[in-house]
């Protein structure tokens, strides 16, 4: 498979020793998008990411342009929270954003602020990111140092402050809601909605959560400008686009590509294909929590509409590979051990919901499992789906309905034999039952 | 208005009103957890989902939570679609995977809204073949119980605790199944609301650990609506009894007084009934053996035959009827209040600025709902603590204005509090020392008495300069004071609090000029004014002279009777005893053997208010009826009915000596003196029936009743008859169940519907859910100021404070855990009620070389006494604060001066 060579605009230098700091990345251009921005008015900065299609890169997907008109500019003071919390399984690609690259970051909340008619960002970062949060903390204050943040901002009258905030490691507190209750400093329990944070958002005052990526991605609109940012790729998924590729592939990584490319390309080239002597058995295209994609999909473009019309969802781009030697009744209860211990416990159906899959799931892998066993994951997991309070709920049920849905056979298999039919040595872990 | 489409058939409801509260509303059997009509909408526990419909022709619909939908013009939605009822049922699947189904053991069991919900769930068989997750227990002190296996996580523990009480040291702990809520460690609950959790937990988590003491069952107690006697706010009770004991206390609604709650000091007083110290037999000095009434009554007759100068002592704590009855065996011109000077005097002037104006006298419900407050001088959370609880939902109300543009429903509690974040309205406290009120202030100011006083003024004159204003410096500053004349005057129902704790007349002069200046600048100003006891403002009503007055109208050797008071507390032990000597027979009928009992010559027991009517009127003005629950058990009765006896016996009394029921007493009262007019209307006669009907006391599953007695007879005894009231002792009789048919609000017993048995049911008998019970709430304000109101008062703002430096100014402090006498007799209030104390400021605490912990003696001219020695830091130098009615404290003389040294030990 031929690898596709394109412009890297993400994470062009991120190999380079010294790419974090404030010099190497004004020696390639750094900072530019901010002045620029600066000589044009907000409104203009919002029809320009609007007109550039930028979707966020966090999971939905939604139309940034279109989240910041939304913020309501009648209420003082408004804030730009970026989501940093980056937890989704097989998820890393902010981590490296923010690690190797992170003036572009800070240079992409300082816009978004100027945008949204903010002075203050707080980047809310995962717990688990001390290391990442020095690199930011320190490439904030080279730009405070340099006046790229801070009072009157390149002698504009702009001023704008940008904090890091260290979550306690919550899944959970990567949904932007929770995130924001989390950065007040209560429980990372998600608000209902409405209001949506554009209205009453942090600290009740209007506010644009936006992904670490699509902050990063505000300043080449600005620099590069829409045409340019519009044309690398299809029509509604322009722009540059992070791919974490992990799994049983021989080279996995982050991968920049513009949404052109096919998951094959991105599988099959830039991660090297499955492992010597394996075959693919199933693609998770957009980070654990989004159906199943089965190899025939693999010419799927690895786009946002791409991947939805092949029933999955792009998510947060990452691309979990699980080869023949993938028991996809233990892939569902790793899964479920991650959701159920995840799950914040605020509304019925996820938290009560989520530990009896994971009981179940459990003892099919163990081999104690009915047949009857499989009719009750699929009821609990009807009776969770659309019905919780935020989006995670669905999230978890998706390991188990799309693994049911493809692979029925290995579940009735493992009831049938009352042992798992695909030992695989690499995934020896304890098997944990209730606790 | 909205119409709006329940399967297919229209209603009319509030627009806006959440589906949820619609719903129930309209009398739907719609289950759910989270959802609570005093905190709003979380939209958590997923048990109130049902389908809504886009229009006509949408047949597919979507779940969505009622409680978390506005009701608009033509919502349509479906509760009993397959999805929906299908889904609901999942959630109480779910919340059944981890509870251990141990309702047989469960003191929440046949009460419990958990039950309730399974049921009206259809959920029956369970799915889960797990292990089920555990918890460790917390010892939280006297109160609560803590049995946290059977959590639902619906959260509504934290939510009353955490963000309608205030309370800082309970939590939701850690997540998914394992979400525990508790505190940190091991320890008594700080907040004195923390008995609700009782109620507001819809399992049995928490649950009343005095019941513990006496379980009995819901459906096994008999009950009646009553009255809390611990303080003067006058809270709405159900009191519940078996075997002659009185087992528990619950919230009985009143949307106009307490709504859904009680304090902890109202909830769990109620033990003083069952104690040790009660009196239920007469007693003659002298005899070992309990005397036959007709003796005793005989006995204590005999010197009021002759006409000779009886003085009859009432009482605040004392029903009117029992008040009433006193006065009209001693005449009105030998009837004391009860109160001593100081409190008779300044009690009465409260009286007199409600009944003169020009602001009116504000219910709880006011307070609730005022959107600027100034206390000035009252520790309200000590004094009246659900005044505290009101004031502290107030200051949402300025806020909630903010929600209401963004159009947030008010109803939608976590975005409510999301977009006021901690705004919070004007309400600012000025009080000797800090108050646990006070985390919710705008401002607090900390001053002595004369100080308060002065802020007052200086606040009145700010807002109409025709008030006088205060020479010299002031405890506060000017800036202060501008910004609070403006919020009050800047409000759309401005409150003004204070009350006669301190009793100083200076305070209660400057809280009715800043009322005076508001209502002179035409705005609806109220005024809520603290008297001490459950029925001050009735015997203030009634009255009658003071204890010094009686004292020196007592001739030598004329009779003394007193009732229900015990006089020490109000004057001193030494001054009581002089009163006592001077006396010849002294009469005390109480229900408890007070000191003042001990020293009687004939005590004559007395029922408390679960064993007999009365009426109570609360600080509002609002008269109450609280119902006698059982037939206690000895000599037992009402107090009205002892001086009835002593009149017949006497002669004296005149048409009086005939009264047979409590309609007698209360129709007397009415014709003779005008204030009392509508008292009789407090609730319906004994003669009302529903249904042809009485209302029982006892609920429909009572148990036993024929095997109850079977150790003493195996005939069921009669049951006796209640001459007094339209409720019957036994399950014969109207079993209040709407809908349709409820009983007149006076009279509910409990609340219970067909598939609610728990508290929750109350939602039947209101108007609205959360609105007042149909029929209007109970009780009738008796006092509204003429128009168009009195003037000001005259006089100038008293001059500032001077400390001294050998003196101490002494001014009492109170303890809702110990002040108060009835309640400190309940074991579980006891435990936490502190030993009797000084109080000093830092400063004077090194001044006078005290230790905190230690021991201090207080001399002032009523005598010396030995205090612990408490730190305050919030107080102002020169003035020492005194725990009053404390266990080991002495009476005191509030305010005076006094030395304070420390005791020899600590020297
Ligand atoms: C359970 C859950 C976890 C999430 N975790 C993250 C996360 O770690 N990082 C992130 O950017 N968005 C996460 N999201 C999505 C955010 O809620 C939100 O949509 C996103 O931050 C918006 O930013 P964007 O518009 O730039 O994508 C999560 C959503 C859910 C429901
Ligand atoms: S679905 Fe419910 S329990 Fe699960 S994370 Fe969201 S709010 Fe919490
Ligand atoms: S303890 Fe009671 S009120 Fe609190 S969350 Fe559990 S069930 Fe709800
Ligand atoms: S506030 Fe007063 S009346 Fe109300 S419950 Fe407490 S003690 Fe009783
Ligand atoms: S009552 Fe509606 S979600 Fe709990």
């Amino acid at each position: 498979m031929p690898v596709i060579e394109m412009e890297q605009v993400l994470i062009p230098h991120v190999r380079e020793p010294n790419s974090f700091t404030l010099d190497f990345y004004l020696a390639h251009g750094g900072y530019a998008a901010l002045k620029t921005a600066l000589g044009r008015t907000p409104d203009e900065i919002i029809e320009m990411v609007k007109a550039s299609g930028l979707r966020g890169r966090g999971g939905a997907g939604f139309p940034t342009g279109m989240k910041w008109q939304f913020v309501d500019k009648k209420i003082e003071p408004r804030y730009i929270v970026c989501n940093a919390d980056e937890s989704e399984p097989g998820t890393f690609k902010d981590h490296l954003l923010m690690e190797r690259n992170p003036h572009l970051l800070v240079e992409g909340c300082a816009i978004g602020c100027y945008a949204i008619g903010a002075r203050t960002a707080y980047i809310y970062i995962r717990g688990e990111f001390h290391h990442v949060q020095r690199h930011l903390e320190r490439a904030i204050e080279e730009a405070y140092a340099a006046g790229y943040l801070g009072r009157d901002i390149l002698g504009s009258g702009f001023d704008c402050d940008v904090f890091v905030h260290r979550g306690a490691g919550a899944y959970e507190a990567g949904e932007e809601t929770a995130l924001l209750e989390s950065l007040e400093g209560k429980r990372a329990q998600p608000r209902n909605k409405p209001p949506v944070p554009a209205v009453a958002g942090l600290y009740g005052k209007p506010s644009a959560v936006n992904n670490v990526e699509t902050l990063c991605n505000v300043p080449i609109v600005v620099s590069r400008g829409v045409e340019w940012y519009t044309s690398i790729g299809p029509e509604k998924n322009g722009g540059p686009k992070l791919y974490c590729v992990s799994g049983h592939v021989k080279r996995p990584g982050v991968y920049e590509a513009t949404m052109n490319i096919t998951l094959r390309e991105l599988v099959e080239g830039r991660a090297g294909g499955v492992r010597d002597g394996r075959t693919l058995k199933a693609v998770i295209p957009g980070g654990s929590s989004v159906p199943i994609l089965l190899p025939d999909q693999l010419d799927t473009q690895a786009s946002f509409d791409g991947v939805q019309r092949a029933g999955s969802l792009l998510g947060s781009a990452a691309i979990v590979v699980l080869d023949d030697t993938t028991c996809m009744v233990w892939l569902a209860e790793n899964l479920l051990h991650f959701y159920r211990h995840e799950s914040c416990g605020k509304c019925t159906p996820c938290r009560e919901g989520t530990d009896w899959l994971h009981k179940i799931l459990a003892r099919i892998e163990r081999g104690e499992g009915q047949m009857s066993d499989l009719d009750l994951l699929a009821s609990i997991s009807r009776n969770v789906g659309g019905k919780t309070l935020c989006a995670f709920g669905d999230a978890a049920i998706t390991p188990v309905v799309t693994t049911l849905k493809h692979f029925r056979d290995e579940y009735e298999a493992h009831v049938r034999e009352g042992r798992c039919t695909r030992p695989a040595p690499w995934r020896a872990r304890h098997l944990v039952g209730a606790h | 208005m909205a119409t709006i489409f329940i399967d297919q058939r229209s209603y009319d409801v509030p627009d806006g009103m959440n589906l949820l509260d619609a719903s129930l509303t309209l009398g739907f059997n719609l289950p759910y957890f989270c959802w609570h009509p005093a905190l709003g909408s979380v939209g958590a526990c997923r048990q109130c989902a049902v389908k809504q419909f886009r229009d006509e022709k949408d047949m597919r619909g979507r779940l969505v939570m009622a409680c978390m939908t506005a009701a608009a013009p033509n919502t349509r939605i479906s509760i009993d679609d397959p999805d929906a009822r299908e889904f609901r049922k999942s959630v109480g699947e779910w919340l059944m995977v981890h509870h251990p189904h141990d309702c047989p053991v469960c003191d929440e069991g046949g009460e419990c809204h958990l039950q309730d919900m399974e049921v009206m769930d259809q959920q029956t068989y369970r799915r889960y073949r797990g292990l089920k997750r555990t918890f460790r227990n917390q010892d939280l002190g006297p109160f609560v119980n803590h049995e946290m296996n059977r959590c639902i996580q619906c959260y509504r523990c934290v939510r009353f605790y955490r963000d309608y009480a205030g309370g800082r040291d309970f939590d939701a702990f850690f997540l998914r199944d394992r979400v525990f809520f508790g505190r940190q460690s091991d320890g008594v609950l700080e907040s004195p609301f923390s008995g609700n959790l009782v109620e507001v937990c819809p399992t049995g988590v928490f649950t009343d650990k005095t019941l513990k003491l006496h379980f009995t069952r819901k459906w096994d107690e008999r009950t009646a609506p009553s009255i809390c006697v611990h303080c003067a706010a006058g809270c709405n009770t159900i009191a519940g009894e078996r075997y002659g004991l009185l087992r528990r206390i619950r919230n009985r609604f009143n949307g106009e007084v307490n709504g859904y709650f009680l304090c902890d000091r109202g909830r769990y007083g109620y033990e003083f009934v069952n104690g040790p110290r009660r009196v239920r037999a007469p007693r003659i000095a002298g005899r070992a053996d309990a005397a036959a009434p007709s003796d005793a009554v005989a006995r204590a007759a005999s010197p009021l035959a002759g006409g000779s100068g009886a003085i009859g002592i009432g009482s605040p704590r004392a029903s009117l009827e029992a008040n009433f009855a006193l006065r009209a065996l001693v005449g009105p011109d030998r009837f004391c209040s009860g109160m001593g000077a100081a409190e008779h005097r300044l009690v009465s002037e409260v009286l007199r600025l409600l009944q003169e104006g020009p602001a009116p006298a504000a219910s709880l419900h006011d307070a609730a709902q005022a959107d600027a407050v100034l206390v000035l001088g009252e520790d309200v959370t000590n004094t009246a603590p659900m005044l505290a609880l009101a004031l502290r939902q107030s200051v949402r109300q300025q806020p909630m204005k903010a929600a209401a543009a963004l159009r947030i429903p008010a109803w939608d509690d976590t975005a409510v509090r999301n977009a006021l974040q901690d705004e919070r309205g004007p309400l600012y406290i000025a009080t000797v020392a800090a108050t646990p009120l006070d985390d919710v202030a705008a401002a607090t100011m900390h001053a002595a008495p004369d100080d308060l006083a002065r802020i007052g003024c200086a606040i009145a004159h700010a807002l109409d300069q025709a008030a006088p204003s205060p020479r010299g410096a002031l405890a506060a500053d000017a800036a202060l004071v501008g910004r609070i004349a403006g919020a009050l005057r800047a409000a759309e129902r401005p409150l003004v609090v204070a009350g006669v704790s301190l009793a100083s007349q200076a305070v209660l002069d400057a809280a009715a000029r800043v009322a005076h200046a508001l209502h002179a600048a035409g705005r609806p100003v109220r005024i809520a004014l603290v008297v001490p006891e459950c029925n001050s403002l009735g015997a203030a009503m009634l009255g009658g002279c003071d204890l010094d007055d009686a004292t020196a109208l007592l001739w030598p050797g004329s009779p003394l009777i007193v009732l229900e008071n015990d006089l020490p507390r109000r004057c001193g032990a030494d001054r009581a005893a002089r009163l006592f000597e001077r006396a010849g027979e002294l009469v005390v009928v109480d229900h408890t053997l007070t000191p003042t009992a001990e020293r009687a010559t004939i005590v004559l027991p007395a029922a408390t208010f679960a064993e007999g009517d009365g009426t109570y009127v609360n600080g509002e003005g609002r008269a109450q009826r609280a119902f006698q629950v059982f037939v206690a058990g000895g000599d037992v009765q009402e107090s009205w009915r002892w001086l009835r006896d002593l009149m017949r016996a006497s002669g004296r009394g005149g048409a009086a000596a005939a009264w047979e029921t409590l309609d007698d007493v209360t129709g007397a009262l009415a014709r003779e003196l005008p204030a009392f007019a509508a008292v009789r209307d407090v609730a319906p006669p004994a003669t009302f029936r529903i249904a042809g009907t009485r209302i029982a006391r006892e609920p429909a599953r009572y148990s036993g009743r024929t095997a109850r007695d079977a150790n003493v007879t195996v005939h069921e005894p009669e049951p006796p008859g209640d001459p007094d009231s339209a409720l019957s002792f036994t399950m014969e009789g109207f079993q209040a169940q709407p809908p349709p048919a409820q009983p007149p609000s006076a009279l509910i017993p409990r609340f219970w519907a067909p598939g609610w048995n728990s508290v929750q049911s109350v939602n039947y008998y209101q108007t609205v859910v959360g609105g007042p019970l149909r029929g209007g709430d109970p009780g009738l304000r008796l006092i509204e100021p003429a128009a168009p109101g009195a003037p000001a008062a005259a006089g100038r703002a008293p001059s500032a404070f001077e400390p001294d430096d050998r003196d101490w100014l002494c001014v009492p402090m109170y303890e809702i855990f110990g002040s108060e006498e009835l309640s400190a007799l309940a074991p579980s209030v006891a435990a936490l009620a502190p030993r009797a104390y000084v109080a000093l400021n830092d400063g004077d605490l090194h001044r006078a070389g005290l230790r905190e912990g230690g021991d201090a003696v207080v001399a002032s001219a009523d005598g010396t006494c030995r205090l612990q020695v408490r730190r305050v830091a919030s107080l102002p130098p020169g003035v020492a604060g005194i725990g009053v009615g404390l266990q080991g404290a002495p009476w005191m003389r509030l305010p005076d001066r006094a030395r304070i040294h420390p005791a020899e030990r600590d020297r």
